[in-house]
């Protein structure tokens, strides 16, 4: 476990199958191959369902019709979340939420995993037992109310963010895939070159850590797209929700009617009991579109970055 | 933080004195002068973790006083032990443990060594392409947020007009309630092995890529098939790990997955699904006058045992395998 683990590696380990398999080899593999796609087949299929659900006539879908592939396919659910100022402002909400999320904190954890990881640095050992006390000892929900409340921040859009804006999780991958990737030799010779420490942090340590620059993104970004849980505790303003906490009560709280969403075409196109649920499922695949589009993007540079911070 | 510079440096720029500096000069104090612009650096962290992540910590004195915003966090009464007393004395309190364990421990018993399966079928995939898809297809639902989760299993697992009891009433069987009291628990669990099975698996597939393929090939020569291999060779490489988590996963068996468990409760199943973590939420919150230092205590309580059991999973581990956490 002591050298980087890439996914080249895995890749490696196995070349194609070969001669002198043994019968339980072969058994194996048929096996192997089945267990995993039947897997597969198990995660995928209720995306594709909420999918289709979202895509086929309401009366189908209430008939139990539809399976596997839209029956009848048409947008109009969508058409009609566009429609829908609570639903339209929630998702403009989510987007301004996840961008200034992911920027602060990979700008902080940044910050913190360079700083930790220099080695050579008086009371390193101290500021990394700073950071990590509060991962081990988790104060709860009450008192960082109470300190977001004490701040004046209940009701503002910083009270979604700020809180749980840096996790102590990333930063300590960050601070490995410094230690691993800028050796002590760059900082010295550096140092004769006369480049000072906010220079040599700019020019030469941020461009050499794109990758854990994208985990941080993803992971920030995704998620602050994905909470709900700081909005329903700190906000009241329903011009500032973000789209899942919106999402939460249409889809959870099942007293709430959708058609309270409605903006004025939508409310027509509710009336009909039948259409709730097709709407549900176009929400969902609305909520879930942004970090799924994202991830395979960044699933290279992911993986890299989990795996650098597992080994380590 | 702008120290003048005294003198022009002498041994390089990296060199600069505060103008206060006289003769301070054990080597590493100069030293620490000497990396100012780092302390610099650390510094946003360092407010923010000071304001974010040890205010609450000092806030959590609220559990020994009564709370009043009115008197504040020094000036309100202090009492003591007095509300974690009150919590453990009260008649909810071994509901609570009951179910928090309940849930926890199954959770635990049937999501730690399913990821570990997957990783060593996984990794024993010949084909990457096939791997690739799997491992892309399987690591998706992590990326999904609780709320849609939650959504699709009310919506997918309605009484009424649920796929899953659509499809049951095909085959003949009544409708089952997945959000009652009777299937609460294996409703949460298996939506979170659906969630994040395959994402579980990466740490362990890390690991076993470290494994030296020449073990396999010598294993291969001497006539050990595929099950030995996995068995004498991937197992012990992805031991460590396992090790590690599971200490870790005892330091968080009170603690549920809070923001599912609340969505997911509803008044019919409460019986089960009131956990520590959602009872110090409501008590905290809701209610005519909000408890925030009962509520406070209870989270407390909680806290301290896990960081008690974290502990004690470590030093087995370490008397046991040889290799704790810390």
């Amino acid at each position: 476990m002591s050298r980087p683990a890439t996914t080249t590696r895995i890749t490696s380990s196995r070349p194609g199958a070969r001669i002198g398999d043994t019968k339980i080899d072969r058994a194996y593999s048929r096996v192997n191959y089945l267990v995993l796609a039947v897997f597969s087949l198990m995660v995928i299929y209720p995306l594709t369902f909420v999918l289709s659900a979202s895509l086929s006539e309401p009366e189908a879908l209430t008939r139990g019709d539809v399976w596997l592939w839209p029956v009848g396919v048409n947008l109009e659910a969508y058409a009609a979340i566009f429609d829908s100022p609570q639903l339209v402002r929630g998702f403009l909400n989510s987007v301004g939420y996840t961008v200034s999320g992911a920027l602060l904190g990979t700008v902080l954890t940044m910050l913190a995993g360079y700083v930790l990881a220099r080695e050579e640095l008086p009371f390193r050992r101290m500021l990394t037992l700073f950071c990590l006390v509060p991962a081990l000892l988790s104060a709860g929900i009450i008192p960082t109310y109470l300190v977001v409340y004490n701040l004046g921040l209940i009701n503002t859009p910083l009270a979604v963010i700020l809180p749980g804006a840096m996790s102590v999780f990333n930063v300590l991958i960050t601070r490995t895939f410094y230690q691993m990737n800028v050796p002590l030799e760059i900082h010295e010779a550096a140092r004769v070159d006369g480049a000072n420490e906010f220079a040599f942090f700019l020019r030469i340590a941020v461009p050499l850590s794109k990758p854990i620059i994208a985990v941080n993104l993803l992971f920030y970004g995704v998620t602050q797209w994905n909470s709900w849980f700081n909005a329903y505790l700190y906000l009241n303003d329903q011009d500032l929700f973000p789209l899942q906490l919106v999402l939460r009560e249409v889809l959870t709280q099942s007293q709430i009617d959708p058609s309270q969403l409605a903006g004025a075409d939508l409310g027509e196109l509710v009336a009909q009991r039948e259409l709730f649920d097709k709407l549900k499922y176009a929400m969902i695949v609305v909520a879930m579109i942004p970090p799924l589009i994202a991830y395979p993007f960044v699933q290279k540079h992911f993986v890299k970055g989990a795996l650098i911070g597992a080994v380590k | 933080m702008t120290p003048t510079i005294q003198s022009p440096a002498i041994h390089g720029p990296a060199i600069r004195r505060p103008a206060t500096g006289g003769r301070t000069g054990s080597a590493f104090w100069r030293t620490v002068r000497r990396h100012w612009q780092l302390y610099v650096l650390f510094l946003p962290p360092f407010a923010y973790s000071l304001i974010f992540l040890y205010g609450p910590l000092w806030g959590l004195q609220v559990a020994f006083r009564n709370y009043s915003p009115a008197l504040g966090m020094v000036g309100s009464p202090w009492v003591g032990l007095d509300h974690i007393v009150r919590f453990v004395t009260s008649y909810q309190f071994w509901t609570l443990m009951g179910n928090t364990l309940a849930l926890n421990g199954y959770e635990l018993l049937a999501l730690f060594p399913l990821p570990i399966v997957l990783a060593l079928l996984l990794n024993t995939v010949r084909t990457a392409r096939f791997r690739k898809g799997v491992q892309l297809i399987t690591y998706a639902p992590h990326f999904i947020s609780t709320v849609v989760v939650v959504g699709m299993i009310v919506m997918m697992f309605s009484p009424t007009t649920g796929i899953v009891n659509q499809f049951l009433g095909v085959v003949g069987v009544a409708p089952v309630e997945f959000f009652g009291p009777d299937m609460f628990r294996h409703t949460y669990v298996w939506s979170g092995a659906w969630q994040t099975l395959g994402y579980s698996a990466i740490i362990y597939l890390a690991a076993l890529a470290g494994v030296n393929p020449e073990l396999h090939e010598a294993a291969r020569v001497d006539g050990a098939n595929i099950l030995r291999r996995i068995w004498h060779i991937d197992l012990p490489s992805i031991l460590p790990v396992m090790v590690t988590l599971l200490v870790l996963n005892t330091g968080s068996i009170l603690s549920t997955g809070f923001e599912k468990v609340l969505l997911m409760q509803n008044p019919l199943n409460l019986s089960v699904s009131e956990v520590l973590d959602t009872y110090s939420f409501r008590v905290g919150f809701s209610g005519a006058v909000p408890q925030y230092s009962y509520g406070t205590a209870i989270g407390l309580f909680k806290s301290v045992i896990s960081l008690a059991l974290l502990l004690v999973a470590n030093a087995l581990a370490r008397r046991v395998s040889k290799q704790g956490i810390f």
